[in-house]
């Protein structure tokens, strides 16, 4: 066992439970409610003030998308995730493309060529075989196209009442290559901020189909594996400061916790958002930000000001990013902040979701 | 909706800005009724905008942010009752009762779901026949076409398990109250045209006459909004104190008659406290008699909860246009929209969480 595993499982001895008092108290919700999945604030509230005191000293995360581990002279990235989405399937993929594509993405926004997946399921009593076969072979496909490996699994049954249909949870590892630095805190002044296509689409596909809301609309989810596009834009030898791919909270939820991590400020020109007249149309409609919902196939990029043309060419040269554009400037002003200037010429705050704006979107 | 886009054109936002500020000679107080408006306003940067000579000040029209907490309360108490399914719109389930929100109640395993029409929530009666399904009937002349029509088609159909809390409030006598009181500051009213899309402009041109104010009715994309003050400021300048449609493509002066025949034949015009402001008379509707077998409140005798504000919010100065919202001193500290003291920091509509959302970085500044 390498000295960095040792040491990380070291204080497990330490752990104590039962004299473990909460040190800042959930504020007023003493039991979980659905915001705490969303996130957002609440999500952010639950891993500080409950998971990261009651871990103790056996918590080791930097809460970025994915963990670096040092082994050997190797750098792996380490991620997980759940996948509850609601409905199972909805325009344009499934939970079974999501729960393949959000690991691999999540290794892929440190830099990381994402090798082998696990796989856990918990079903519920009562599903249907044919539905879980289908979104067995969408996780098959996904994998395939992503050159990613499913090397270990596992399969659980809760009864009626205790489930709804099929969760997944993936988890993922990923070598970083030599030379790769690519972490929220690196966020710097000047930075071009960039993304990779359409923001919000992936949120409407799934509320267009969701129960009591079924609204007509050509938008298809766009879940993809973003690996391949951050290889291309490694191979341009720009030095890549902050990738992220915005899912739960959107747009907003990412660019306020990189603004936070790096202690920078975040101007967005809302002209230069990507937002398509579909997903506007819906968020008009359901009195949401589009900058709030869900994507599943695409990044936010940090790159110094210098190398912002040459990323930005290679980002709409690869399939996936052909809808790429420059959406802001990494400033020192109002550090922690995002603010967006308006069409008209006005300013405002682009805050932090709160709670969830739509449970289970993935 | 390409045709929204045009509603937000800067170039001719521009111009409406530049005929604004020119036509401006004096200070002026305006009040924006509807939360919508007030939102949009703030979303935009329009009041960054306008000529300092002209006050936005922000009105009491947000449904969640004017609903009694004792109605919020006796919302939690049926939520809570095992045999109902309690059906909203989204914006109800954070704001706070006295000691807990909807969402706590569904967290305890209440059964409350977020529906987008009350017809949804009659569907759900007709689909769960075992349960009680209670519709939260919130909100102005806007919402309450689709909430009678619930109701309605409830009796016709003999949903007997269908029930609706009614809270509904109306835009008129709430506009006169603001210029009954001797704190008033408002010079002219922009009246919500989405409101005006259901009632016609019948009602304003007595208040425009009765307290000398220009009241134009005003839609709610960037350039109407715009618009509507402008014409305001026109009146203003010169004088004169006029009921105008400024939003025709959405309003004709008769309303619409098809939903004005529905709201009369569920609802009867009664007396309402409102949030923060307290009671106004003849300001609301509950259902008439021949529906009264509908109503949720004496379904499950809940009628006689009653309970107190906040002493720290100070949400009725603000829905009354004396503050503005940063002026509170809990503002930003003990209420935020994640712990909100009153509805006006809960519903994206209300005037302190569009200025705690959109405003901080002024806030800031200005501390």
């Amino acid at each position: 066992m390498t000295d960095a595993l040792t040491d990380a499982l070291q204080p497990y001895g330490d752990l104590d439970f039962e004299s473990w008092v909460c040190p800042a108290p959930l504020r007023e919700t003493p039991s979980v409610v659905m915001g705490h999945g969303g996130g957002g604030v609440m999500s952010g509230e639950l891993v500080e003030h409950l998971f990261l005191p009651a871990f103790g000293a056996a918590a080791a995360a930097e809460l970025g998308d994915s963990a670096v581990l040092r082994l050997g002279g190797l750098r792996l990235a380490f991620s997980t995730d759940s996948f509850v989405v609601k409905p199972m399937v909805f325009p344009g993929g499934s939970i079974g493309d999501l729960a393949v594509n959000g690991t691999v993405n999540d290794l892929a926004m440190s830099g990381a060529v994402p090798m082998f997946l696990s796989t856990a399921f918990i079903l519920q009593e009562g599903t249907d075989l044919g539905e879980l076969a289908r979104i067995a072979q969408d996780m098959g496909a996904a994998a395939a196209a992503a050159g990613v490996q499913l090397v270990t699994g596992d399969t659980k049954v809760v009864d009626t009442a205790s489930g709804d249909g099929v969760y997944i949870n993936t988890s993922g590892i990923g070598l970083i290559p030599d030379g790769v630095d690519i972490n929220p805190r690196r966020a710097r002044p000047g930075d071009a901020v960039l993304i990779s296509g359409d923001i919000g689409v992936h949120g409407v596909a799934v509320m267009s189909c969701r129960e009591g809301l079924e609204f007509g609309t050509a938008v298809a989810s766009d879940t993809a594996a973003l690996h391949g596009l951050v290889a291309d834009m490694i191979a341009t030898g720009a030095d890549l400061h902050v990738l992220r791919d915005p899912t739960r909270g959107g747009v907003a939820a990412s660019l306020n916790e990189i603004a936070r991590a790096a202690g920078v400020g975040i101007d967005l020109v809302e002209r230069q958002l990507p937002i398509p007249a579909s997903v506007q149309d819906a968020c008009s409609l359901l009195g949401l930000d589009p900058l709030q919902v869900a994507n599943e196939g695409k990044l936010i990029a940090f790159v110094p000001p210098e190398s912002a043309d040459q990323v930005l060419a290679t980002l709409q040269a690869h399939p996936l990013g052909q809808g790429a554009r420059r959406i802001g400037t990494c400033v020192e002003e109002h550090p922690g902040m995002v603010v967006a200037r308006t069409a008209l010429g006005g300013t405002r705050v682009v805050g932090m979701p709160i709670g969830e704006q739509l449970p289970r979107i993935c | 909706m390409k045709y929204l886009d045009e509603f937000s054109d800067p170039d001719l936002a521009q111009r409406l800005l530049d005929q604004i500020h020119a036509a401006t000679s004096r200070r002026w107080a305006m009040m924006e009724v509807c939360g919508g408006q007030t939102h949009s306003i703030i979303r935009h940067g329009i009041d960054q905008l306008l000529p300092d000579a002209v006050e936005m000040i922000h009105g009491p029209g947000c449904p969640v942010c004017v609903t009694p907490l004792e109605i919020i309360d006796r919302a939690l108490a049926i939520a809570a009752r095992p045999e109902v399914i309690f059906c909203s719109f989204g914006d109800m389930l954070r704001v706070p009762g006295s000691s807990q929100d909807l969402f706590a109640v569904k967290s305890a395993g209440g059964d409350v779901r977020v529906v987008y029409s009350p017809l949804d929530a009659l569907k759900l009666a007709r689909q769960n026949p075992d349960r009680e399904v209670v519709f939260f009937g919130i909100g102005f002349e806007t919402t309450a076409p689709a909430n009678a029509m619930a109701v309605h088609q409830a009796k016709q159909l003999g949903v007997s398990n269908f029930s609706l809390l009614v809270s509904h409030v109306l835009v008129p006598p709430a506009m006169a109250a603001i210029m009954e009181s001797p704190t008033c500051r408002v010079q002219a009213f922009l009246a919500a045209g989405h409101v005006c899309s259901v009632m016609g402009t019948a009602e304003y041109p007595p208040l425009a006459a009765k307290y000398r104010v220009p009241i134009v009715v005003t839609g709610f994309e960037p350039l109407d909004i715009l618009e509507g003050i402008r014409r305001t400021v026109i009146q203003l300048e010169a004088g004169r104190h006029e009921m105008e449609n400024a939003y025709p493509r959405a309003v004709r002066a008769e309303g619409n008659p098809a939903a004005m025949e529905m709201l009369r034949d569920v609802f009867e015009v009664t007396d309402r406290t409102w949030r923060g402001i307290g009671m106004i008379p003849q300001s609301g509707w509950r259902l008439a008699p021949k529906y009264r077998a509908f109503d949720a409140e004496q379904r499950f005798d809940v009628a006689g909860i009653r309970t107190a504000e906040s002493a720290l919010c100070r949400s009725g100065e603000v829905l009354q246009g004396l503050i503005k919202p940063h002026e509170c001193a809990a503002f930003g500290k003990q209420c935020t929209p994640r712990n909100p003291l009153g509805a006006t920091m809960v519903s994206s509509e209300g005037a302190c969480a569009a200025y705690h959302t959109y405003r901080r970085l002024e806030l800031v500044d200005a501390t």
